[in-house]
């Protein structure tokens, strides 16, 4: 090493020598001064690090399970993938259904009929179906709140009862209102509240009211009921503006008992005739064999001059209303086979019902006044003095319990202002509505399916609801709530259904113990107790009622009258938080998430209203008893001139995201009288706006083009005559050398299905076109929802449609005219979904072979395999196969059309045996193979060949009618086999001999004269069948 | 010694001498791009830019953002797709078919023909691609590939899997014909480089030519593997667009379902090629000052060609109505019925004006010999044959057998996007090509010019 003067410093301050660093020149690490915090030691740095660990494992337990674990003891009957089907019962508003819960692994997915009750007899309809998602609503409450502030149970029951006790001590009056109750067991925890509360008393009402048959009948047998129909026993059926296939009194009833009379055999070649008088096109209007346009001002003159006719006493209260006279002629024939029954709400008008019906012989027959109905008790009477009272300051405290007055009432938003000035307003209500966002106290109910209840919908027909699954959040039953807030020691509402149950219903002598009777009542859900007849003798005073209508009725209206209707979908608003229900396509006008006013062509072209075939239009000023509600025009063939119509259930602001702000309110436009008035005749004003708007329609073309090879029917004469009549009008083709059925003219060679081969069936005379089969199929295939624009870019995903075709006055070889509605025209629905053909177009053009032919007749989708060329879909001659544009599932731009697939809470309802569909996938109806495939595991599982009905699909499950019957047709026992008459045998050749052999190709030799295949000519051989539709007309076309 | 006729005009004009076509083919490969060439090529490069990001939207999101629906489940991007597979076929035609019936006049012409076929077919083939609404997967899926998941195979009833062996084929054979074309020129080029000592420049198409040499057995074995390439790209003009038609053909829609497709999509694809062909053509030899080269002969001859497509388009078109009328089948009939009334009629009258009454004033000599009109028609006839193929795809399907599914289509910025990223791709890569390729087979030309001796006094 050289020897070197260079120096080298530790730092400036040795150069320096600087004084503070010669002090420590000789410690290694020099301290600076920097003094270390003395608290931190590093047995603090333990302490921390170990209450840390301790915390985050603490909190880690409390975090929401994300991840499912298996359980460590099973319970019984919970096997995962296997479900379970609870009896339970749907109500809700005044509307009820006896129904089967479908819950697998802990959460219900799919809600059936339950085919045990006498009542609704297994049907359902869209709003029952689609209930099971707004059991995962997201604008559910979590738990009790006061004001806006979130808060306990115990808390809010002891304020409540502070202040109810407050109220009770100085005298101060108490309501509890809701709507029609129809559980026993419930009227009896109203009466122990009562009982503490002496000064409560209960206010019924219901949104759509029926209080005028309720006085009607008041005044013509003494008592205030509303009787069972009977539409079976019916030959004919005149309905004056009686919606009863859609809204009226219990649809899903009517439309099963309809249905009997509706469908026309081999053996059976007779039907029923039904007579709408209506103005809107409803339904029932659609459905009729003669539909009549009438105002509602004619709507009592109707009903008068049929009385009449048929009483004979030769006044005449109105002319010309087309078929009015035929109608009551053939009334009059068919005594004791007839029923008129009428939608109106005036009292006076369903008097002279009651004295038609008294004159036909109804009562007894068609008509059950032994069996009341005890839905739709609502009093209107009491609802508005109750108003009246809270405005008036008369009232102290208020409960809602199963209702919302300040939407649904036509007061409702003078009675939400007036709410605020009293001193105790509680409400049960599920979610934060209008009503329960201007009370005080928000105690929330549990959703039906999670709930104990009973109900007595019919005089002793009785029905049990159960819970399919643990309360989600912290809700408590809201009879619960009244138990505790009435000071009763036992508050639980399980226990006490079951104590009203014994001691009710329980006959210790029958030999079964009380719990086994429980179970069996439970597992039925429902229970029927023998009932006495009760006579019923007609004593209304008719000339009075006659005058009535004479003097408010005014034969020629002038101006525009307007009717105001329920909602298909939404019924009376309380599921519009539904995406099911908002994107169900309206049975007549195919609209989706909107509102709109129907208007005739004749007024709209008056007013300068224009709709296209996009659903453009433009906003109308609507004014009716003095409010003004802004909606879009919709031009509505059938809508009579001079009536405009517009629904109810839509305009709701505080429903959620979903729901909330389509279209406006249109409870406050109903007429304030004695009864509520859903018509209203003076006094209506449409403005057309210059806003544009479009209207999301499903169907944009109106008329099926005169399309036999679509759209085949008959009259009941001309089938009668002729069953095969269709049959010479079916398209031929030509071969080399002769003219044949296109069936037989083939380039492939056809297959056989050695197993089963499954087919369907579709009535079209019994389809009433409701669209529960809809809901039904996209809650059971987990079917997206895609919201209102993709609705208005065509791209509905519904696997299963209802087609709505309108009449032209044209000839179909005027394609321009054919395209044009008739004023007033007849309308069919066609159920359309994957005809699964046997030389299916799709399955030859995929170039991926992702779409293909199973062994037993299926077209099935391979998801994984899909690339979405879409060729198949444009080569589908039906149109019925539906393309993921987007991602819908976990996408935010979908989370608020389709919850369902997008929230944690929403995916509880998704059908874990069906795949959800990947963005640029093709998707169709796969005939529920996941049902075909578990039915055929448990026969397996079973040694024993399938049964015929054990498969059924979610549309056939969910047709209240029947018109879906699905089944092997290589089954010669199967009903569909039966129902297609086919003849399973051919005849071969074999070594000279004919032979009969048993036919397994795809060709079934199917003799029921009413069956043809939809496109028969194009020899795609579809799987399913049609019925033709027959209408019972008379053979000469009348002029009106 | 090429033989001359005093009946027919020369092909070459201006008295070129075989240096002349060296130096004035060669010179835009050599020289720097002009301003024009500048100017355009980026209007070009901007368009691609604006189509690849309607293209990373359309793979992102999903399909959803064309304007497509349940009904209409092909329209601008299967037109497009025809429409540029149509274009292509004129390349095809003119170094194939007319070298085969030895006609002198496709020389000048071929090379920027070919050139327009492998651009044209890549643009086509983008949208088979790009409509698939899972491309990841359809890349892998229609391609048969043997697998282990027992018998699963593509579907070899599908015409779009004919499609994809009809394009990969097609493509592949163009490519290789154009390229060896190329092969000589390259040598000329890397020849000039050379000479002029431009090192770079000679060492690329060095080996652009695969060191090509100029040898009579090369030039031999030139000349037969041109003609073996003809020999197999002749039946593909006429399969190429016989099995697009198919697509439509074997289907049950009405208004696809015709036997007639397949000529009348062939004469359709030749008809619009010669069409965009002169488009292309009349811009580069005035950009390339080339007029000497591409005469009004050329496109005279070309325009001939147009008229006698264009008519047999238009006898297709009135055949398909005879057809729908004496046939009596009621869906084919208001299928043709709504075509030409029905909400799209406009779009089927524009294609008729475009495509059977306009190529009709070639009949004029005056017209069929002027640069502005042949210009003009020229992108006249390609606007109508789009709608063609708009009106085929469209107004078949918006309203086929269930009034109930009728619907209408409507183009989105997407729908758009993707169209104008194909025309950006497509100029693009003609541009390069005419900047770095000798735009005319110089080989060829050299042998239809007189030799120098007969220069024109």
């Amino acid at each position: 090493m050289s020897n070197t003067k260079k120096t080298y410093w530790k730092g400036l301050p040795q150069l320096k020598n600087d004084s503070e660093f010669v002090k420590h020149a000789d410690k290694e690490f020099v301290d600076l001064g920097v003094q270390e915090d003395p608290g931190h030691s590093r047995r603090d740095f333990l302490k921390m690090m170990g209450f840390s660990v301790a915390a985050a494992s603490l909190a880690a337990c409390e975090a929401p399970i994300r991840k499912a674990i298996p359980y460590i003891n099973k319970p019984v009957d919970a096997d995962p993938g296997i479900p379970n089907y609870y009896a339970s019962s749907y109500v809700n508003g005044g509307d009820y259904c006896s129904i089967v819960v479908k819950v697998r692994d802990g959460r219900p997915i799919k809600i059936e009929g339950n085919s045990l009750s006498k009542v609704t007899m297994g049907g359902t309809n869209a709003q029952v179906e689609a209930s099971v998602l707004s059991l995962y609503d997201n604008y559910r409450l979590r738990g009790p709140k006061i004001k806006d502030a979130s808060a306990d149970w115990e808390t809010v029951d002891k304020e409540v009862i502070a202040k109810l006790t407050e109220i009770a001590a100085k005298g101060g009056q108490i309501r509890i209102v809701s709507n029609t109750v129809l559980s026993p067991s419930t009227k009896a925890v109203i009466d122990k509240f009562k009982a503490k509360y002496p000064t409560t008393s209960h206010v019924q009402y219901d949104s759509i009211s029926n209080y005028g048959i309720l006085k009607a009948n008041k005044e013509s047998f003494g008592t205030a009921m509303i009787p069972s129909y009977d539409f079976s026993k019916a030959k004919v059926i005149v309905s004056i503006g009686a919606d009863f296939l859609g809204t009226w009194l219990s649809p899903i009833e009517f439309t099963k008992q309809f249905a009997v009379n509706r469908e026309v055999t081999n053996d059976k070649r007779d039907m029923s005739r039904l007579y709408q008088f209506e103005s809107n096109l409803s339904l029932t209007g659609a459905n009729a064999d003669y539909r009549s346009m009438i105002k509602p001002s004619q709507e009592g003159l109707v009903v008068a001059q049929i009385y009449n006719i048929l009483s004979g006493n030769g006044v005449n209260s109105i002319d010309k209303i087309a078929y009015l006279e035929k109608a009551a002629a053939e009334l009059k024939a068919n005594q004791g086979k007839a029923l008129v029954v009428c939608g109106s709400n005036d009292k006076s008008v369903q008097l002279v019902v009651n004295a038609i019906n008294n004159l036909l012989g109804s009562y007894g027959t068609t008509i059950l006044p032994s069996a009341p109905v005890n839905f739709r008790q609502g009093n209107d009477e009491e609802m508005a003095a109750f108003v009246a009272d809270v405005q008036g300051g008369k009232v102290e405290g208020v409960i809602f319990y199963n209702c919302n007055p300040v939407y649904d009432h036509p007061k409702g938003e003078a009675l939400g202002a007036a709410l605020k000035n009293i001193s105790l307003t509680v409400s049960t209500s599920t979610t934060p509505d209008e009503t329960a966002s201007t009370s005080a106290y928000l105690a929330p109910d549990h959703h039906y399916l999670e709930s104990w209840n009973d109900a007595e919908p019919k005089v002793n027909s009785f029905s049990l609801s159960q819970p399919a699954i643990t309360p989600l959040f912290k809700t408590r039953q809201a009879q619960e709530s009244f138990l505790v807030w009435a000071g009763e020691s036992n508050t639980d509402y399980f226990s006490f259904v079951k104590e009203y149950w014994r001691s009710r219903f329980y006959n210790a002598g029958a030999g079964l113990d009380f719990q086994n009777f429980w179970d069996k009542c439970l597992y039925d859900g429902v229970l029927e107790v023998a009932s006495a007849a009760t006579a019923y003798s007609f004593a209304g005073n008719v000339d009075a009622a006659l005058a009535t209508i004479n003097s408010t009725y005014k034969a020629s209206g002038s101006g525009l009258e307007l009717v105001v209707y329920e909602s298909y979908g939404l019924g009376n608003g309380s599921q519009a938080n539904n995406p099911l229900l908002q994107e169900l396509p309206d049975p007549i006008t195919k609209a989706t998430w909107d509102h709109y006013v129907t208007i005739s062509l004749k007024d709209a072209t008056a007013l300068g209203i224009e709709n296209d075939a996009e659903g453009r239009t433009q906003l109308v000023n609507l004014t009716a008893s003095g409010k003004t509600i802004s909606v879009a025009a919709l031009v509505q063939p059938g809508q009579a001139p001079g009536t405009l119509g517009v629904a109810l259930g839509y305009g709701r602001t505080k429903v959620g995201k979903v729901g909330e702000n389509i279209g406006a309110n249109a409870y406050p436009l109903l007429a304030v009288g004695e009864t509520l008035g859903y018509s209203i005749l003076t006094g209506v004003k449409v403005e057309k706006t210059d806003t544009a708007f479009q209207l999301a329609q499903t169907q944009i073309h109106q008329t099926y083009m005169g399309r036999e090879n679509v759209i085949q029917e008959s009259l009941l004469a001309d089938y009668n005559k002729n069953p095969e009549e269709w049959r010479d009008r079916a398209a031929k083709v030509t071969s080399w050398d002769k003219k044949v059925e296109p069936s037989t003219l083939s380039l492939w060679k056809g297959h056989e299905y050695k197993n089963h081969h499954w087919g369907m069936s579709i009535d079209l005379n019994t389809c009433t076109g409701c669209g529960a089969c809809v809901v039904a199929c996209n809650v059971e295939n987990n079917v997206a929802i895609v919201g209102k624009q993709e609705v208005i870019n065509r791209r509905e995903m519904h696997w299963l449609r209802i087609d709505r075709y309108y009449t032209s006055d044209a000839s179909p070889e005027d394609y321009k005219a054919a395209e044009i509605a008739s004023e007033n025209p007849e309308v069919v629905f066609q159920p359309m979904l994957c005809q699964h053909c046997n030389n299916a177009p799709c399955e030859t053009v995929c170039p991926v072979a992702a779409t293909t032919h199973s062994t037993e007749g299926l077209n099935q989708m391979t998801y994984n395999r899909c690339i979405g060329t879409r060729y198949c879909a444009n080569n589908c001659p039906y149109k019925v196969r539906r393309f993921n544009w987007f991602k819908y599932h976990d996408n935010q731009q979908f989370t608020q059309a389709n919850p369902a697939m997008n929230t944690d809470l929403g995916r509880m309802v998704l059908n874990p045996e069906v795949t959800v569909r990947s963005r640029g996938v093709m998707e169709k109806c796969s005939f529920c193979v996941q049902r075909i495939q578990t039915s055929k595991l448990t026969a397996k599982k079973e040694r024993r060949p399938l049964q015929d009905g054990e498969v059924v699909t979610a549309c056939q499950a969910a047709c209240s009618t029947g018109a879906i019957v699905f089944g092997d047709m290589n089954n010669p026992e199967s009903k569909i086999s039966k129902l297609l008459d086919i003849d399973h045998y051919k005849e071969v050749e074999k070594d000279g001999k004919v032979e009969k052999v048993f036919n397994y190709g795809i060709d079934k030799n199917y003799k029921n004269p009413r069956a043809y295949r939809v496109l028969e000519e194009i020899g795609v051989k579809p799987n399913i069948f049609y019925l033709t539709k027959i209408r019972n007309k008379d053979k000469e076309k009348e002029n009106a | 010694m090429q033989a001359t006729s005093s009946l027919r005009e020369s092909l070459i004009t201006g008295g070129k001498t075989v240096r002349d076509v060296s130096e004035d083919i060669s010179r835009q490969v050599e020289g720097k791009p002009t301003r024009l060439w500048w100017v355009a090529f980026s209007i070009s490069v901007v368009l691609l830019m604006f189509g690849v990001y309607c293209l990373v939207t359309v793979l992102w999101e999903g399909i959803g953002v064309w304007g497509l629906n349940k009904t209409v489940g092909w329209a601008w991007d299967i037109t497009n797709f025809v429409w540029w597979v149509g274009i292509g076929h004129a390349g095809t035609l003119i170094s194939a078919i007319l070298l085969l019936f030895r006609q002198k006049w496709r020389m000048s012409i071929n090379r920027a023909a070919e050139a327009m076929t492998i651009f044209a077919v890549i643009c086509a083939a983008t949208f088979p691609l790009v409509h698939m609404g899972r491309l990841w997967l359809g890349l892998y899926w229609v391609l048969p590939l043997p697998n282990t998941w027992g018998s699963l195979w593509a579907n070899f009833n599908s015409p779009l899997l004919w499609d994809v062996f009809a394009i990969t084929t097609y493509f592949t054979v163009s490519l290789v014909f154009w390229y060896i074309g190329l092969i000589p020129d390259f040598a000329v080029i890397r020849d000039r480089a050379i000479r002029m000592g431009n090192k770079t420049r000679a060492s690329i198409y060095n080996a652009l030519s695969f060191g090509w040499d100029g040898a009579a057995k090369t030039w031999m074995r030139y000349e037969s593997v041109a003609l073996i390439l003809a020999g197999l790209s002749t039946p593909l003009v006429l399969s190429v667009h016989t099995i697009v038609s198919f697509d439509f053909a074997t289907s049950v829609v009405p208004g696809w379902h015709t036997t007639i497709f397949p000529p009348y999509f062939v004469a359709g694809a030749i008809f619009s090629g010669f069409a965009m062909v002169l488009t292309l053509l009349i811009v580069t030899r005035k950009v390339f000052k080339l007029e000497d080269y591409i005469t009004i002969y050329h496109i005279e001859l070309m325009n001939i060609i147009i008229i006698i497509t264009g008519s047999i388009v238009g006898i297709a078109y009135i055949t398909e109505f005879f057809i729908a009328w004496y046939g009596m089948v009621p869906a084919e009939y208001y299928a043709f019925y709504n075509r030409a009334t029905g909400p799209y009629w406009w779009a089927y009258w524009s294609m008729m004006t475009c495509n059977v009454i306009s190529p009709q004033l070639f009949w004029f000599k005056k017209l069929r010999t002027n640069i502005v009109a042949t210009f003009v028609l020229s992108i006249i006839v390609n606007i109508g044959m789009w709608f063609e193929r708009f009106v085929i795809i469209v107004t078949s399907i918006h309203r086929d057998y269930l009034p109930s599914s009728w619907s209408m289509f409507y183009p989105t910025m997407y729908d758009v996007g993707e169209y104008i990223l194909t025309f950006g791709f497509f100029f693009t890569a003609f541009f390069l090509f005419a900047k770095f390729f000798p735009v005319i087979n110089m080989a060829e030309v050299k042998s239809i010019i007189k030799s120098s001796s007969e220069k024109k006094h």
